[in-house]
């Protein structure tokens, strides 16, 4: 009887690890490049093309305002969609894959508030929340194009396995692709910024340039496997190699602040002393200073991304720091797109958007105070009614 | 009753792997010796241990309780929230905290002891209830920020001149450990074993079993509420800060050879199933296998200590020659 229960409870104790164990896709940051499914050859997170592609975007003028990064691209090859020119206010739906990190919260946040600005041609904005489910969202896709849509938005949670239900929907309606990619070219658009090479390479030039030949750098990963943050790392690892920099770990901290910290704190122990920390993701990155405080260490040079947190220590304390973006903004692109399409303008295919890098010298212009610790400065919401009160200030 | 053979019998295997974990953390990393490093990792450990010995509780009395990783992290983002950074609101917060922790535990205790929900399901959906209140209250990203007296028991510590620093979670974790076991050796921790034994029995003999078990409960979640504090001053404000800490917590029980169901086990020996579920953490990551593997390594020891001690529970209670009726209520 006992027995049998103890057997019971510890099957069913199992079960539910199991699920824990799922980590969810993507981190803070996702999918750049198209047409990476990822088999697990190191390799494979690495296209030589892409990759020179990329790092000379970075010094490309985007073409747009400049005071509006969101509607600014690079390189763009417009497309006609003079087809999908209907009369409006239009339904316009959304199949969003999760909002389960700060990241995609901020996002989310300013695409209702870009919807809000067009109320007078937005008759109704249906949005389906995956839950980061490839099956959820692929029901939703279904759903959403049953039903009463003009144009659909979709920000994919997995890239190879949501192709088929976004090339279905692409026969139906006038499909808009954000943030990570699907294997078809049939959308009308696909949204991203630069990518995954631009960014690991800029934090990774900036750390040389900091630490020099020989100087300790250690790197901090969210997780394996999930290809833009391979495609950051790629860069990164080629370039410090380049530059003689002595790469003392890579470690995996899946953006748990804990163990970034204890992780940094182990290194610290061994090592004696680090130059630099290189981030794929910068969600930990004030722990990993508060390492160095708490060992009484110097603060390294440091690569982070744009959160508020992270900016406000690097304001107060004047680290040596630099955020290579992955930004927030590309949700009004969305919406934006899609009502371009609606009234038949011409649209990038690839729309390209810039991706801004902050330094110590256009720090304040990006940090805004009195927004939540984990807000991304670049949300490109600044001038968007209620601000900041609606990003939770 | 336990005997002593009995007892350190159960306990010994942990203390052993433990103490062979920490040697292959020395072989692999010698610095890990110093007091500084062994405190530095004592600090790491203290709140999954502390979270071990109220997990211990609410096993050895027969029960689950599945709600702590979200309770950490609700207590977490409320501090951050109401916080905000302001120094005078510490110590009102850490008292609202406390009074969150008992009530979580109180509920959680009431619907498994009086409307016979298992705490199975009770837990879990305790779990379900707070995560999903935490994320409608945040909206996912967390607000405010914790101030640095609130942060001072995870992160800071007493500096002890030609030593060093000894952190403040070391000793609570000491603090916490001397009060289990003095609980334990009470009257109140022996009624709880044998509530987790055999509840019939315990009724019987006069145990207020729903009262004993409300009770563990309630520890468990004000050990969830200190863990909660520790974690946040050590690394700050994040929204999954608690998450997986339950079934971590629950590891580290079994690993201290505490059976599933109830009824035996050191509160101790769970403490020490924390210390080296955080020592083969720390070895991992210094071999270099990290992140995924930490739950399978997991999933792995829950299977082994539930399959042996469901041995030792087997050749324990060998039936006799004529069987004797179910000692539990099914």
């Amino acid at each position: 009887m006992k027995r049998s229960m103890v057997l019971a409870t510890g099957a069913v104790l199992l079960l539910a690890t199991a699920c824990t164990s799922d980590v969810p896709p993507g981190g803070a940051a996702p999918t750049a490049a198209p047409g990476t499914s990822a088999p697990p050859a190191a390799t494979q997170f690495f296209d030589q093309a892409e990759h020179d592609r990329q790092l000379a975007l970075r010094d490309e003028a985007a073409e747009g305002p400049a005071d509006q990064p969101w509607v600014q691209m690079l390189e763009p090859e417009m497309v006609d969609t003079a087809q999908y020119a209907t009369q409006g206010p239009h339904n316009v739906c959304f199949s969003n894959a999760s909002v389960d990190n700060p990241w995609r919260q901020v996002g989310w946040t300013t695409m209702q508030a870009e919807v809000d600005l067009h109320r007078d041609e937005i008759a109704n904005f249906t949005a389906l929340d995956a839950g980061a489910s490839d099956d959820k969202q692929i029901s939703d896709i279904q759903q959403l194009v049953g039903g009463d849509c003009d144009a659909l938005i979709v920000s994919p949670n997995t890239t190879a396995t949501l192709t088929p239900a976004v090339e279905a929907a692409c026969g139906q309606l006038p499909v808009i692709v954000f943030d990570r990619g699907v294997d078809t070219d049939c959308p009308v658009t696909f949204i991203h910024p630069v990518g995954g090479y631009a960014f690991g390479a800029t934090a990774a030039e900036f750390l040389a340039d900091q630490v020099g030949q020989g100087g300790k750098v250690l790197a901090l990963r969210v997780l394996p496997g999930v290809d833009v943050l391979e495609n950051r790392w790629a860069a990164a690892e080629r370039i410090f190699a380049a530059r003689g920099v002595d790469v003392v770990g890579v470690e995996f901290t899946e953006n748990d602040t804990a163990t970034a910290k204890s992780v940094v704190s182990d290194y610290l122990q061994r090592e004696g002393q680090i130059n630099g920390i290189w981030m794929d993701d910068g969600t930990a990155a004030v722990a990993a200073l508060e390492a160095f405080e708490d060992a009484g260490q110097p603060l390294p040079a440091i690569s982070g991304e744009d959160q508020q947190q992270f900016l406000e220590k690097w304001q107060a304390e004047g680290l040596t720091a630099q955020a290579p973006t992955y930004p927030t903004f590309q949700w009004r692109t969305a919406v934006i797109a899609a009502l371009q399409i609606l009234r038949g303008e011409q649209v990038p295919s690839e729309w390209i958007l810039p991706q801004p890098t902050i330094t110590s010298e256009n720090l304040d212009q990006y940090l805004q105070p009195g927004l939540p610790p984990l807000h991304y400065a670049l949300c490109g919401c600044q001038q968007m009614p209620d601000f900041p009160a609606r990003w939770g200030a | 009753m336990r005997t002593l053979r009995d007892r350190v019998g159960a306990a010994a295997p942990v203390f052993g792997v433990l103490l062979l974990l920490l040697v292959a953390i020395a072989v692999v990393n010698p610095n890990f010796l110093e007091p500084a490093s062994l405190l530095a990792y004592l600090k790491r450990a203290a709140p999954l241990a502390i979270l071990a010995v109220g997990q211990y509780f609410v096993i050895v009395s027969g029960e689950f309780d599945l709600s702590v990783g979200s309770l950490v992290t609700v207590q977490v983002v409320v501090a951050a929230r109401l916080i905000d950074g302001d120094e005078s609101a510490t110590v009102p917060v850490i008292v609202l905290l406390i009074g969150l922790g008992l009530l979580v535990g109180l509920v959680n205790g009431l619907i498994t002891t009086r409307l016979h929900v298992p705490s199975f399901v009770t837990t879990l959906g305790m779990l379900l209830v707070l995560s999903g209140a935490v994320f409608l209250w945040t909206g996912g990203a967390p607000r405010g920020s914790l101030s640095e007296s609130f942060r001072e028991p995870g992160r800071q510590g007493i500096d002890i001149p030609g030593f060093g620093q000894v952190p403040w979670s070391a000793l609570i974790l000491i603090a916490v450990a001397a009060g289990a076991a003095v609980l334990m050796r009470s009257a109140w921790g022996h009624t709880l074993v044998a509530t987790g034994d055999n509840d019939r029995a315990a009724a019987l003999a006069g145990v207020p079993v729903e009262r004993v078990r409300t009770t563990a409960f309630v520890l468990s979640a004000l050990a969830a509420t200190v863990a909660a504090i520790l974690l946040g001053g050590f690394a700050g404000v994040s929204a999954q800060v608690g998450e997986g800490l339950e079934f971590s917590a629950i590891t580290a029980v079994v690993l201290g050879g505490v059976v599933l169901g109830g009824g035996r086990g050191s509160v101790l020996a769970a403490l020490a199933g924390a210390l080296v579920l955080e020592a083969l953490f720390t070895l991992l990551n210094l071999l270099g296998v990290s992140g995924a593997l930490e739950s399978t390594v997991q999933g792995v020891i829950i299977i082994a200590a539930v399959a042996y001690a469901a041995r030792r529970a087997g050749r324990r209670r060998r039936p006799p020659a004529v069987p004797e009726p179910s000692p539990q209520p099914a």
